[in-house]
């Protein structure tokens, strides 16, 4: 069994939104695969569908070779998940959370202590173990969390949005314990994210997600090679005007629109920025600025779905959150 | 084995939370006393209390207790809305657990709670001056599990169906307060009129409360094998009730 999760056309439907759309998701065993979309592609619904706390409106999943659906049961003890918002109680202790937590997914109890050491020290909270949540900081709570999902040695680890509202320094800690854990242990890593630092530094593979679907699934470092492409990102006056004429020159291989700054694909840029200011200038076009760049994940983005990835999904951004639109039930 | 387990683990955390809020332990036992001392007192010498030795007070006494267990238990239950909110109920719901071990382990734990609140109470019958014998301690114990499990059983099948906290003044005015006005915790049951009286009979908690009375103070408006019986299968109901509705409501509760 080389893929750990397979998905079947799984699809989640809200009333008349569709928030996750016949997606067909392989990640491979012992990997570290990203889901990566703006706040409302259908992340959280895709991961909750899988981890058997929501049922698919159709299709379905399998998850360490168990039906989400038939033995959901299975599946649940054979997977570790971080939510995205916290899930801790104030008044017990990190010592308690794991206790509390080793004993719902029936670990053995004579294995039960050396776990929560074990897992204390790999979370590195060992002092604060026996103080009370309220006192930990956003980025112990969150290695609390991690290290909650890990205790009954899991197949599959889920988190999602791993380092939402983290600092630059806890969010660089948590990578790298993530990648050590994955090295170390034999756990495969889903995660979903909105950081496209994140995906390309911590994914073996990425997902693109976006209105529920999933665009496009590789490596970051094919994604980007893909695109053979420097990129021209140039700021004019007449925008509109410029925009039109030079999408006809030969070289552009495609252009994209953002924040007011033209974004021009190009094959080899270095020899071409002359010729654009030129061209430019011949057309009566006044250039402001004009930069090159080696293709980020960013662009590898917006190649797939026509925009930044801080835009949110469609018009429809946030609502996708299945939480919120239940609601209105 | 593990669903055993599971009720312990919830169980646990119910108690440990209990005893770390000491805050509300203390304020679990300042309204009874204000209660027993102030308006026990008051009322006592403004009416005339015949049949019970200790008087008013004494007769208020289990009333109170049960007044006390009712409170603790119904807040219990609905405390599960905030569990939702803070995402630990989710935490919970995603372990290979049966949903109904999930609301037995929060209903014992709660009942657990309501029982050693209750049993501070108790404790006051030594100063009120009320004989109590360690079988009529050891029997109000019991009586106040019984009826906290079904009352922390309302609490949880309220809280399947409520979104938030906001809804909080509308069952303490429609549910608490009304079931413990008509419970007989302040008032003898046998002549009332007879609006009243089926209202008092429809009441869960009265059978409780009447349990109580018998238990500490030796005499029962109702015969003591109906009272269990009505709050065994009160308790019953609900636990099956809420976790059905639990169970049934899964997706929307997470």
């Amino acid at each position: 069994m080389e893929y750990i999760i397979e998905t079947d056309n799984i699809t989640k439907k809200f009333d008349d939104f569709t928030a996750v759309n016949s997606v067909n998701l392989k990640v491979k065993r012992d990997s570290i695969h990203g889901v990566l979309g703006p706040n409302g592609a259908g992340k959280t619904t895709l991961i909750s569908m899988l981890c058997t706390i929501l049922r698919p409106t159709s299709g379905t999943a399998r998850v360490n070779g168990y039906d989400i659906l038939k033995n959901a049961n299975e599946v649940r003890k054979s997977i570790g998940i971080v939510f995205q918002a916290r899930a801790l109680d104030d008044i017990l202790t990190g010592r308690e959370h794991l206790e509390m937590h080793a004993a719902l997914y029936g670990v053995p109890k004579d294995v039960r202590k050396d776990r929560i050491d074990e897992i204390l020290e790999l979370t590195q909270l060992q002092e604060k173990a026996d103080d009370i949540i309220k006192t930990y900081s956003g980025g112990m709570k969150r290695r609390l969390e991690i290290g909650r999902g890990l205790i009954h040695y899991p197949k599959v680890l889920f988190l999602d949005e791993p380092t939402l509202g983290l600092d630059p320094q806890t969010r660089e800690s948590i990578w790298e314990y993530l990648q050590n854990l994955n090295k170390k242990e034999d756990v495969t890593v889903l995660l979903t994210t909105h950081y496209l630092d994140e995906a390309d530094k911590l994914c073996d593979k990425i997902s693109i997600i976006d209105n529920g679907e999933i665009i496009k699934s590789d490596t970051p470092r094919n994604l980007k090679k893909e695109l053979k492409a420097d990129i021209i990102t140039i700021k004019v006056d007449k925008e509109e005007k410029f925009a039109s004429l030079v999408s006809g020159l030969d070289f552009v291989r495609d252009l994209h629109m953002i924040n007011g700054a033209i974004k021009l694909m190009v094959e080899s840029g270095e020899n071409l920025v002359p010729t654009i200011v030129n061209f430019a200038n011949e057309n009566n076009i006044f250039v402001n600025s004009i930069e090159l760049e080696h293709p980020k994940l960013e662009d590898v983005f917006i190649q797939y779905t026509g925009k930044p990835i801080t835009q949110g999904s469609g018009n429809k951004s946030k609502k996708g959150r299945f939480n919120m639109l239940k609601r209105r039930h | 084995m593990s669903e055993i387990e599971g009720i312990y683990t919830i169980w646990r955390r119910e108690n440990i939370r209990f005893l770390r809020y000491k805050s509300r332990i203390v304020t679990s036992v300042v309204t009874p006393l204000l209660w027993l001392v102030v308006f026990g007192t008051g009322f006592g010498s403004a009416v005339k209390f015949g049949g019970i030795p200790g008087g008013y007070q004494a007769f208020l006494f289990p009333g109170i207790i049960g007044m006390t267990v009712l409170f603790s238990s119904l807040f219990s239950g609905i405390s599960v809305i905030q569990d939702r909110q803070y995402g630990f109920l989710k935490e919970m719901f995603v372990a290979p657990i049966s949903r109904s071990s999930i609301v037995f382990g929060k209903a014992l734990g709660a009942s657990t709670t309501a029982m050693i609140q209750g049993t501070i109470i108790l404790f006051l019958a030594f100063i009120l001056n009320i004989h109590l014998t360690v079988i009529g301690f050891i029997a109000a114990m019991i009586i106040m599990i019984i009826m906290s499990l079904g009352l922390v059983g309302i609490g949880l099948f309220i809280s399947a169906f409520m979104e938030s906290m906001e809804g909080f003044n509308l069952i303490m005015n429609f549910v608490v307060m009304p079931m413990f006005f008509l419970s007989g915790a302040l008032f003898p049951i046998t002549s009332l009129p007879e609006w009243l009286e089926v209202a008092v009979y429809l009441d869960p908690v009265t059978y409780g409360v009447d349990a109580l009375r018998y238990a500490t103070l030796g005499t029962s408006a109702i015969p003591m094998h109906i009272n269990i019986v009505v709050i065994l299968i009160f308790a019953a109901v609900m636990i099956f009730a809420s976790a059905y509705a639990f169970t049934e409501r899964e997706q929307g509760l997470m």
